[in-house]
């Protein structure tokens, strides 16, 4: 994983577009002049307004970045208050970030990769394959969603990946849990996952018999984002670390997962 | 521009806004988005004799205008302290004071002398007050015999200013006060966390892997605010208001209420720079109203 030493700002953003994306999902392009420099993995802690039920802030992960436009997307699914709140945000509102935060996957120079992403957990996947891209990389990526109707942004992710498909009742792609889909019986030298935990877990499980190195990124409940609280923490081989610091991409041989 | 300066017996402030323990890691967590030198002063985490993992996770969870949490004094132990973290804070142009807490009396004992000899660190917090340890910790606060016990052991060894962190689960929280008082705290702050519980009803298990924890944010401000009249009426040392500010509107309530200065604890995790613009409206409250200096307000009702 690569750790951010960049200084990080509580910066409103501009809305430029809420996409409905399907009935529970939606993408936000967010615009500010002042947007920081921004890696796969990161992610960004919004504040919600008018949500009496929202206390705390939202982490959310860094979908894409156009530094060219100054355009931040941020790829969310509605789960409670807070993101229905934010699903009703409309061009021209305000939107109140702290950024960049957490570390970030560490992209390797060569070496044949897979992504497997799990519902909301294909947010930070696009970024990554857009930046694996670039340096000459064309991953597999493997996204498991529950039926066809759940697929979103597949033409977001062709541009920059070998795209792959479970879904558990058959309707697309492969039917079964992605750790399930034929693509596994290839020879991988590093393998990215987020999504559902016991997914995350049986990605490990797999990298781990396979002697594969994997990269993981966890999205526990925090309060402060900024390493002050503790709340967020993942036990560890070294103790327990903050996931909002330290993390949220761990290396599954750093974590005490019983897999 | 009104005089923010407070003086606490032993202790001067610039002005009356410092930061909640655990609620500010160790100042550095936040010097990206404040200038640490501009506070009254910051109160670095709980910090025990020995290292301690804390509490499994789940440790938190979001309530209504607030949230719990059972952290369970997660901190490397105070010789790590020492070493490693006293170096970076010691020469930042504010007050730090270290919240001291344990499992035992020797413990308590032990840390606060390993303490006192940090010449840049001009007070202790003594929390007596944690809701989620299962030895100590609140153990101490809740009772006026234990209250008496540590306050006491801790002032023969401890020679620069003692503040005692007071818990707002108990009966009568004036009498603990007084307590703390009568063994020598040169000022007690309050309140620590109110002791509460979640359930998740869809996997029908608490929310905190410690089932309980502690109640903080906007929703306990009221309780906080009720206790710090309370007690201010009846001790003759300084009070430290905190639970809920999340404002210089809630600042003030408690400064009137008879809070000499005040702590911003939870706010600090939705407005990383909150603590500044508290600061800044205090100020202006006392210049809108022809008041000169803070003490002007304090224990005004």
């Amino acid at each position: 994983m690569h750790n951010s030493c960049s200084m990080k700002k509580i910066i409103d953003f501009l809305v430029k577009e809420n996409r409905q994306l399907n009935e529970n999902m939606f993408l936000l392009s967010l615009y500010s002049e002042e947007l920081p420099s921004l890696r796969p993995g990161q992610f960004v802690n919004v504040k919600v307004e008018d949500s009496p039920a929202t206390f705390l802030r939202r982490p959310l992960s860094v979908y894409d970045v156009d530094e060219e436009n100054k355009l931040l997307f941020l790829f969310i699914k509605i789960a409670g208050a807070g993101t229905q709140r934010l699903s009703r945000l409309k061009a021209n509102e305000r939107l109140n970030l702290i950024l960049p935060l957490g570390n970030s996957f560490s992209i390797p120079q060569k070496g044949r990769c897979l992504l497997v992403g799990g519902g909301v957990g294909i947010a930070p996947l696009l970024y990554l394959s857009k930046e694996m891209h670039k340096k000459g990389l064309t991953p597999d990526l493997l996204i498991g969603v529950r039926s066809k109707n759940d697929i979103v942004l597949e033409d977001s992710f062709r541009q920059y990946a070998q795209l792959y498909y479970t879904t558990e009742d058959g309707s697309f792609g492969e039917k079964g849990y992605p750790t399930q889909h034929s693509l596994l019986a290839n020879q991988y030298d590093h393998i990215f996952c987020c999504g559902p935990e016991p997914m995350m877990k049986a990605v490990a499980k797999y990298a781990a018999a396979r002697q594969v190195d994997c990269e993981v990124s966890l999205e526990n409940l925090m309060a402060c984002g900024i390493g002050a609280c503790l709340c967020c923490v993942t036990d560890t081989t070294a103790g327990h670390k903050c996931v909002c610091t330290e993390g949220p991409v761990f290396n599954i041989k750093d974590l005490k997962w019983q897999i | 521009m009104a005089d923010l300066n407070v003086h606490l017996k032993g202790l001067d402030l610039k002005n009356p806004v410092l930061t909640a323990s655990g609620t500010f890691g160790y100042g550095s967590e936040f010097q990206d988005f404040i200038d640490l030198s501009h506070l009254g002063g910051f109160i670095v985490k709980g910090t025990t004799l020995n290292p301690r993992e804390g509490n499994p996770y789940p440790r938190m969870a979001e309530t209504p205008c607030g949230m719990l949490n059972a952290v369970g004094l997660q901190n490397k132990g105070v010789d790590y302290f020492i070493t490693h973290i006293y170096p970076e804070i010691k020469d930042i142009s504010t007050s730090v004071l270290v919240n001291v807490s344990g499992s035992t009396v020797s413990d308590y004992i032990a840390t606060a002398e390993k303490i006192n000899e940090l010449s840049h660190i001009p007070g202790i917090e003594l929390n007596i007050s944690c809701p989620n340890v299962k030895e100590g910790g609140m153990a101490f606060g809740t009772r006026c015999s234990s209250v008496s016990e540590v306050v006491k052991a801790v002032r023969q060894v401890y020679h620069k200013h003692l503040m005692v962190k007071l818990s707002p689960n108990v009966t009568d929280i004036q009498e603990i006060a007084l307590t703390a008082e009568g063994e020598g705290a040169d000022s007690v702050s309050l309140i620590n966390t109110l002791l509460g519980m979640a359930i998740d009803i869809k996997t029908r298990k608490p929310r905190l892997s410690t089932v309980t924890g502690g109640l903080s944010g906007p929703c306990v401000k009221p309780v906080a605010l009720r206790m710090v009249w309370q007690v201010a009426k009846v001790v003759k040392i300084p009070v430290v208001g905190l639970g809920g500010i999340m404002n210089a509107e809630d600042a003030i309530e408690f400064f009137l209420a008879g809070a000499s200065a005040i702590q911003v604890g939870t706010a600090n995790f939705i407005d990383p720079a909150v603590t500044i613009k508290i600061t800044e409206g205090i100020n202006d409250y006392l210049d809108k109203n022809g008041f000169q200096k803070i003490q002007d307000i304090v224990g005004l009702i």
